[in-house]
């Protein structure tokens, strides 16, 4: 089906009038905040319904060359669709909707204490900037649209800033991001002066003439920065903090969907601009995939606030996307294209579905902060019973994020454990060795991952309410369900016909990397590597729904006793049985902490006070139980230290002296005259 | 057709009424170990037929997970008695996935087992679903390593094709890679189906319980339910050890003769693994539980073994 060129264009004007009109249209009706609420998220929804047309229509075939000069310097503001931008607009979108739907009943509750208007702007500015971002095709439209990106998201993320931990998450978020665009911007202006040219169209051709030095310093530092936005360790701290003091579609949209700008500038990078790389580039992204999948995971684990569990929840999905990543960057540099096909599919299939599971994760962790106002587990308890249809869209995104049938999780896990398996066709014994511990690594990861999800699932809504505001929850209203609802079939839609986007992220990767995956699917199966192996979920999906119906029929017919009589929870002969009784979130994460107590180091204290009179009377009793940052202290703060010595050392030029800044700027003048001439 | 589908049926109804014989036997074993008579075989039958005429006592904490997670298991089981290839290579339905899938099809009931252990509310419940879930985590990356060196070796991970592979080159069951992974999977089973030195199936005392806590609530129909799938999901392990390891009589057509003796050859095979259990659970005493991740940690390495003694002799 050939697309017409100006279908694309004005899919793309469509998209922008939206955003535009939501962001403009909010601040004009800044006056009713009910009216600039549904006015900024409504035209947001409309652009983000927009964009995925425009994502689909670029995924069939469609392409645009959009040129804006003299909008920023040197060569104009250029934008284009190729496959693969294609389908990051569609990831975007398939994240933005929801959001958008979603908004427009969450927000409410910020009305008169927060400027909605505002929110309401920089929800459609950020949105807009990223689905730019993706199409950016020049080097400084790509780093002005990522850094407004980052910016509006910065103002989202510090929405509620009368918390004070809010506004340290904020500032956290915008020291890293920009700590992180300092080194995008080095990367891109290496590699622009080394081939001369700031369009990316011409950059894999004229890449492959560099000499190896450069382009590890440039590999390294697009390493380090797209890294630092996707979130891989150890460039994550900012996650858990800025995440969860977002307000719920914020944190939706930038786990589901900001951290995979990052994802999509590594793909560029390995795939398209500096094309195929040595062995150590695919071995490190898989390492450090594997190590993200599995600290993330684990701290996730052991966290009892709810969002800070699904932040770090991210960072191990991006760890099993580097690990897909790394894999096919490890075939392509091992001259086997269409198995380092197979890998990047695997990867950007989990990238579309980590969007929608996360997003929905987000959301009904969205739904039960607005019904009981708080995030922490331990409060919370039998919400299932109050709330059972966010019940129902929270489990199913643990399942499909616990990667197991029928969802879509399930499919990208096994596409990227096949494409794990079939390394043995490379034939160097370390590759071999770092592919075995990559399929350990995620196969802790992925049944970590179940564990966590049981623990977040069944400690928030399972059993008896924890707390007087649990008990008192009420189910979210309806364009927050509908938002989950609508992920909820995606989910399962993707997971049941994986074949509706494997045939369109296939055409994209084949764009990309000029060799077909090594994959065959149809309408009900998957088969990788003509008979390495196969799986049919359609049929699994069939298989279970029908034995979940002939089970209670068979049963029936045998005439079984049907009553049944509810009682009391058995409690040893216990009367009472109360929410204290129940299992606690730091309770069910105590396995953990002792397995892998040398990684958490936690710090335990127990201080018990007693009756001064007698040592048989307890008084008080404090348990303390802390898992250690390392990450902060073994990496960030010796750094910190380092840059506020040097800084202090740096003070000595800040005399105060006009006379001595007037030297300076003759200096710097003389030396930059000698320096370009 | 037809043939294929009354084969299919007929490998679902082995599994389906072949489990609570494998766990009687097991048990008979073990009663005679330890010097006992012990009740006769078919004793689990009659258990199970007298939890079905009991009424159901249900938990007022509980919410629909609870009543709907016996019938998940049960059909988890019966999805992946259809495709783990008991008597014959050549079933139908065995296209629906490969071992992977089947693995996660095991996770998806231990997944929705746990939740139900926590909906009622009760420490041991939630005890019970902690240790599960931690153990399920540990022996995945064992798990998957094995079916790496099995994978290597067959050159695929269809159940089917590793079967027929291995019936093709004999000689390859008695590569040392091959019995390494064995053994790494043999603890897995013994990890995954509650069985001794990992969890007791047989004890009292709440506290040292794992697989059996998180069903203490479970009455009636819902727990026949649960203990029918779990008895199921032994039986799935040991063939899978048998079939996978082991070969020997598997069909590779679908004829009368060769699936009668594949009927007979599981037998064999089922009743000496069912030995091997009973002696091993009569000789190990149950391990604490957190020195379990260190014998699951031994079998990854035996795995990781398996699967590099594969890359360095090819």
């Amino acid at each position: 089906m050939l697309i017409d060129s100006t279908l694309m264009i004005d899919l793309f004007l469509v998209t922008f009038a939206c955003f535009s009109a939501g962001a403009v249209g909010a601040l004009i009706t800044a006056r009713s905040p009910t009216l600039s609420r549904v006015v900024g998220h409504g035209c947001a929804l409309v652009g983000a319904i927009a964009a995925f047309a425009f994502g689909v229509a670029g995924l069939a075939g469609g392409s645009m060359e959009l040129n804006v000069p003299d909008l920023l310097p040197i060569g104009g503001a250029a934008f284009g669709v190729d496959r693969l931008s294609a389908f990051f607009v569609v990831v975007i979108a398939v994240g933005a909707i929801p959001a958008a739907l979603y908004a427009i009943g969450y927000t409410r509750e910020y009305a008169g204490k927060h400027s909605l208007a505002g929110m309401a702007f920089a929800f459609n500015v950020f949105i807009a900037a990223m689905i730019l971002v993706a199409l950016a095709r020049n080097v400084l439209t790509f780093l002005a649209l990522w850094e407004m990106m980052s910016l509006a998201s910065y103002f989202l993320v510090i929405t509620e800033s009368e918390r004070e931990e809010t506004l340290s998450a904020g500032w956290i978020y915008f020291v890293m991001t920009h700590a992180g665009f300092a080194a995008l911007f080095l990367g891109f202006l290496l590699l622009a002066r080394a081939t001369g040219t700031m369009d990316f169209a011409n950059w894999s051709v004229a890449a492959t003439a560099l000499d190896p030095t450069s382009r590890n310093l440039i590999f390294l530092l697009f390493a380090l920065g797209f890294g630092s936005k996707a979130g891989v360790v150890p460039l994550h701290v900012w996650l858990p903090r800025a995440h969860p003091a977002a307000p719920s579609h914020v944190s939706a949209l930038m786990s589901g969907v900001m951290i995979k700008l990052g994802v999509y500038g590594l793909v560029r990078v390995a795939f398209d601009w500096l094309g195929a790389g040595p062995l150590w580039w695919g071995a490190t992204m898989l390492i450090v995939g594997a190590v993200s999948g599995v600290l993330g995971v684990l701290y996730a684990l052991v966290d009892a606030d709810l969002k800070r569990l699904l932040a770090y929840s991210s960072v191990e999905n991006i760890g099993i996307i580097m690990l897909g990543l790394g894999a096919a960057m490890l075939f392509q540099a091992s001259n086997l294209p269409s198995l380092a096909a197979l890998a990047l599919v695997a990867a950007l299939y989990h990238t579309l579905n980590h969007a929608t599971f996360k997003s929905l994760l987000f959301m009904g962790a969205g739904a039960v902060l607005h019904a009981t106002h708080t995030r922490n587990m331990e409060e919370l308890g039998g919400l299932i019973k109050r709330m059972p249809q966010t019940a129902v869209f929270f489990l199913i995104g643990s399942l499909a994020i616990a990667a197991l049938p029928p969802f879509n999780g399930f499919i990208s896990e096994w596409l990227t454990f096949q494409s794990l398996l079939l390394s043995f066709q490379i034939l160097a014994h370390t590759v071999n060795l770092i592919f075995a511990l990559g399929v350990a690594a995620l196969a802790l990861t992925s049944g970590l991952a179940a564990a966590c999800f049981v623990r977040a699932f069944g400690i928030t809504f399972l059993a008896l309410p924890r707390s007087e505001p649990a008990a008192l929850a009420h189910e979210a209203d309806w364009t927050m369900r509908a938002a989950m609802a609508l992920l909820a079939l995606v989910c399962l839609a993707l997971g049941v016909a994986p074949s509706l986007i494997l045939a369109p992220l296939e055409a994209a990767v084949f764009d990309l990397m000029g060799a077909h995956a090594d994959m065959k699917f149809d309408w009900s199966m998957v088969v990788a590597n003509n008979s390495f192996g196969w799986v049919a979920p359609l049929w699994i999906a069939l298989g279970l729904v029908a034995f979940l119906m002939a089970i209670p029929l068979a049963l029936r017919l045998m005439g079984v006793n049907k009553r049944r009589r509810y009682y009391e929870t058995w409690g040893c002969g216990r009367a009472l049985q109360t929410a204290r009784f129940e299992y606690t979130a730091t309770a069910f994460a105590n396995p953990f902490k002792r397995v892998f107590a040398l990684l958490y180091r936690s710090v335990k204290e127990l201080d018990i006070e007693f009756h001064p009179e007698s040592r048989y009377f307890v008084r008080t009793i404090t348990y303390y139980n802390e898992g250690r940052l390392i990450f902060e202290d073994a990496l960030y703060k010796p750094l910190l230290r380092m840059i506020q010595a040097l800084a202090r050392e740096a003070r000595v030029l800040q005399s105060g002296h006009v006379h001595s800044y007037l030297v300076y700027i003759l200096v710097a003048l003389v030396a930059l005259l000698i320096l370009t001439v | 057709m037809l043939t294929e589908i009354a084969i299919e049926l007929l490998q679902l109804l082995i599994v389906m009424f072949g489990s609570p014989l494998l766990v009687g036997v097991i048990r008979k074993a073990k009663a005679r170990l330890q010097g006992r008579r012990g009740a006769g075989i078919l004793q689990p039958y009659a258990d199970l037929r007298k939890l079905l005429l009991k009424e159901m006592v249900i938990s007022e904490n509980t919410s629909w997970i609870f009543r709907f997670t016996p019938y998940l298991l049960a059909t988890t089981m019966l999805l992946s008695a259809l495709i783990v290839p008991s008597l014959t290579t050549r079933a139908p339905l065995s296209f629906m996935g490969n071992i992977i899938a089947l693995m996660y099809l095991f996770l998806l009931g231990t997944f929705f087992l746990a939740l139900a252990g926590l909906d009622a509310g009760s420490a041991f419940g939630g005890m019970g679903s902690s240790r599960e879930v931690a153990l399920a985590a540990l022996a995945e990356p064992t798990v998957l390593i094995a079916i790496f060196g099995i994978a290597l070796r067959a050159g695929t991970t269809s159940l089917d094709g590793i079967i027929t592979r291995s019936i093709a080159e004999p000689l390859l069951m008695l590569n040392a890679g091959h019995l390494l992974a064995f053994f790494a999977f043999f603890i897995v089973a013994l990890a995954e189906n509650g069985r001794l030195p990992v969890d007791n199936p047989a004890t009292h005392l709440e506290l040292t319980m794992i697989h059996e806590a998180m069903i203490l609530e479970y009455s009636g129909r819902l727990l026949a339910l649960v203990e029918w799938a779990a008895g199921m999901k032994l039986f799935l392990f040991l063939t899978l050890l048998s079939n996978l390891f082991f070969p020997w009589g598997v069909a590779l057509t679908n004829t009368p003769i060769t699936l009668f003796s594949a009927f007979v050859a599981l037998a064999m095979k089922l009743l000496v693994f069912a030995a091997a259990i009973a002696l091993v659970e009569t000789s190990v005493a149950k391990l604490r539980l957190f020195r379990v991740p260190e014998l699951l940690a031994g079998s990854f390495t035996v795995a990781l073994l398996a699967v590099v003694s594969a890359f360095f002799i090819r």
